[in-house]
């Protein structure tokens, strides 16, 4: 242990045993924080993993003691976060976002005592384990529904950041979709934010004026439900269920639930079992869950959504099964294979469907 | 009784009026930031103790516990270092009336340049990559100024709308950039350029911690600024420009050239902010290489009365409410948006206080 974390560490004792009634009891405690991308009340992403945060102070009364700090910027301003975070004695610390990657690791390294779990990310080490979710099988069984209810054929996607995560989000919705309705086309627009209402619904409504008659996303506020509403038109929610700010336009959700793994991996830490690993998991684990489906969906269309996720968690159907064909007509996945997952984790081609273009190298 | 004018509080038979100063005293002017920064701490004292947190332990933990050891100040002289730079470089058009807003872009075409050359010479630099990036980022910057700076001298084009636009410009060029053209090759296609080389990386003041060698770009920032403002030509023209530019047209200063050198030098500081981000705590390029420095920075320089040690004081006091907002988040777990609340009181009162400059308070 080098002088700073020496010192860091410390110094986190004191605080902690000051401002705790004892210290005995403050030892007793696990200390588990989370880092946030955006703010608790987003009703997304950052929603659902603080979602996550009460759960484990639900399962383990009086033994864990849990802290947050929302709308930390993916930068310079992280670290200083997940510094002070293992200063202040807490055991483990989650960092929610795919940006807080270097950070997380250069605190790692300082801080060989404090264990870490990075969403989204792709580098470990022994104290940094990474967890994400297959939200492709969700986009998989939203695309087949948008395929049924979609009038003109045109659905509106807006997504945050062309990472392989939204790539491969939008590429399983157009496949599912085009397999109900071929003719059917996708238009996106890039935010370039995970959260910002404002461009979020100036993206919504732009899509509704070229045509779109359904809308999805991968960014984190409600405000495209909203429209959806004002409009009169269907649309999907992200990462929790948005059902109450859009109660006509939600069809349905798909629900990121971390619930299960944060206890869990508190739990290995009170028991002294936590290692380093990768997790990926999906409708199986119930890490990807949809919301309760609208009225509105014919009995069919629930039959279709529901088969494919029962097939999902059977392992009869997969979101990438050849074969798929690129925008440029190249062969991606061949004929009865299905794409591997480091395919999926590096995706950066759009299917044929999808209108725009990604940034190329 | 009809209200008179300049009555504004009568309560219980007790009236006060404002009454024109015909002189500021010199004291006073030092002193009504203080009475701001006073104010603030007492309403977020109010605030906290509405919240239900004791204020004394949350001012403690909002603004002593952050820096209460070496790490906590050095955290804090890596926020303030872009801040005070960029105040310093833009203090000096806000004094000829030349509002270039759109730091925030200048400092982010600074990042490309510095982070571009950092990149083309990965694992091939030397001892003079610093200080290459650190031109490029000055050059990056000063261009990118350049653009407003034409339209206004030429086609009379308001910079404070070119410039701002412009900023929202530079961002997408360089989320643009970071998935495309420089994105890391083993990066599985994350928008992020490979982490720069050692060669490449502001070396730390003290090892072991992030607080960086920007701090000697600051110090001589501000050293030239008060230079300039105080015993060059170029200082009073700035002056008598923003003050009565009607007199500096007869003194025959040339308006075209005060706003080329006031947004050009804003751009530099503001270009070579971006390049000491990149090259220091970030590392790398990013999407996003600053959490709106350009924009805080404006109100930096205000807080500091446009003066360049008061701009490095405010710089200092606005990185505290950022660290003491992210602290109180972890000790006393209050939400985020305190912090931000905070920065908006002292705005106010800074601004309310600016009255007793020009009024004076009387009991009639």
């Amino acid at each position: 242990m080098t002088s700073r974390t020496l010192k860091a560490f410390l110094l986190g004792a004191v605080a902690a045993l000051s401002l705790s009634a004892g210290a005995a009891l403050a030892q007793d405690k696990t200390k588990v924080a989370f880092v946030y991308v955006g703010p608790i009340g987003d009703h997304g992403w950052s929603y659902r993993h603080d979602e996550g945060r009460l759960a484990i102070e639900k399962a383990f009364p009086g033994k864990v003691e849990t802290t947050y700090v929302e709308s930390v910027p993916e930068g310079a301003d992280a670290e200083r976060v997940i510094q002070q975070l293992a200063a202040k004695g807490n055991n483990l610390i989650f960092t929610t976002s795919f940006g807080y990657m270097e950070p997380t690791l250069k605190v790692a390294a300082r801080n060989p005592k404090v264990f870490f779990e990075h969403a989204t990310g792709f580098k470990r080490a022994a104290n940094v384990a990474t967890y994400a979710a297959r939200f492709h099988e969700g986009r998989t069984v939203i695309g087949l529904i948008a395929g049924k209810m979609t009038k003109t054929g045109v659905v509106g996607y807006i997504a945050s950041i062309p990472i392989p995560e939204v790539v491969s989000g939008i590429n399983a919705f157009t496949l599912a979709l085009k397999s109900v309705r071929p003719d059917a086309q996708v238009k996106v627009i890039y935010v370039n934010s995970w959260y910002d209402p404002g461009k979020e619904a100036a993206a919504a409504k732009a899509l509704l004026d070229q045509g779109a008659d359904i809308l999805t996303q991968h960014t984190d506020s409600p405000a495209p439900i909203q429209v959806a509403e004002e409009r009169g038109v269907y649309a999907f929610g992200q990462a929790s269920d948005m059902s109450k700010f859009g109660p006509k336009a939600h069809l349905t959700s798909i629900i990121d639930n971390w619930d299960a793994y944060y206890i869990a991996r508190t739990k290995a830490v009170m028991d002294k079992t936590w290692k380093s690993g990768d997790v990926w998991e999906g409708f199986d684990t119930g890490m990807v869950a949809l919301a309760p489906y609208n009225a509105v969906l014919p009995k069919d269309v629930v039959e279709l959504a529901e088969t494919a996720r029962k097939d999902i968690i059977a392992g009869k159907r997969h979101s990438f099964t050849g074969p798929i064909v690129d925008k440029d007509g190249k062969e991606r996945v061949a004929a009865g294979k299905t794409a591997t997952n480091p395919e999926i984790l590096s995706m950066d081609w759009y299917v044929q469907g999808v209108s725009g273009d990604l940034p190329k190298k | 009784m009809p209200p008179k004018a300049g009555v504004i509080l009568a309560k219980r038979g007790f009236r006060l009026r404002l009454e024109a100063r015909t002189e500021t005293p010199r004291w006073l002017i030092y002193a009504t930031p203080l009475l701001a920064l006073a104010l603030t701490v007492l309403s977020g004292a109010g605030l906290f103790a509405l919240l239900g947190v004791d204020p004394l332990r949350a001012l403690y933990g909002f603004f002593i516990e952050p820096i209460s050891d070496l790490y906590g100040w050095t955290e804090l002289g890596v926020k303030a270092i872009p801040l005070a730079l960029i105040a310093l470089g833009l203090s000096l058009g806000f004094r000829a009336n030349v509002w270039n807003i759109g730091a925030e872009g200048q400092l982010t075409i600074g990042a490309i340049c510095a982070g571009g050359v950092a990149l083309a010479l990965w694992n091939s630099g030397g001892w003079w990559s610093l200080p290459l990036m650190a031109l490029a980022g000055l050059c990056g910057g000063i261009a990118y100024a350049a653009i407003p700076a034409l339209l206004r001298t030429q086609f009379n084009a308001n910079e404070i709308l070119t410039s701002l636009m412009l900023t929202y410009v530079a961002q997408l060029f360089l989320s643009y950039l970071v998935t495309g053209p420089l994105r890391d090759p083993d990066g599985f296609n994350f928008p992020q350029s490979r982490p720069f080389d050692a060669d490449a990386l502001m070396p730390p003041v003290l090892e072991g911690f992030r607080l960086h060698w920007g701090l000697l770009a600051v110090a001589v920032a501000a050293v030239a600024a008060q230079a300039v403002l105080t015993r060059s030509l170029l200082g009073y023209r700035l002056t008598v420009t923003g003050l009565a530019p009607a007199a500096a047209r007869f003194a025959g200063f040339s308006a075209p050239g005060i706003i080329w050198t006031c947004l050009l030098i804003g751009g530099g500081c503001a270009g070579l902010a971006g390049m000491l981000e990149v090259a220091g705590p970030i590392g790398q390029l990013m999407p996003t290489v600053s959490p709106g420095y350009g924009f805080t920075a404006i109100i930096v320089a205000f807080l500091g009365r446009l003066n360049p040690l008061g701009i490095c004081v405010a710089a200092l006091v606005l990185a505290l409410s950022y660290i003491g907002s992210e602290a109180a988040q972890v000790t006393l777990k209050l939400s985020a948006s305190v912090g931000t609340v905070f920065q908006g009181l002292l705005l106010f009162f800074v601004l309310a206080c600016d009255l007793l400059l020009l009024y004076r308070i009387r009991r009639e």
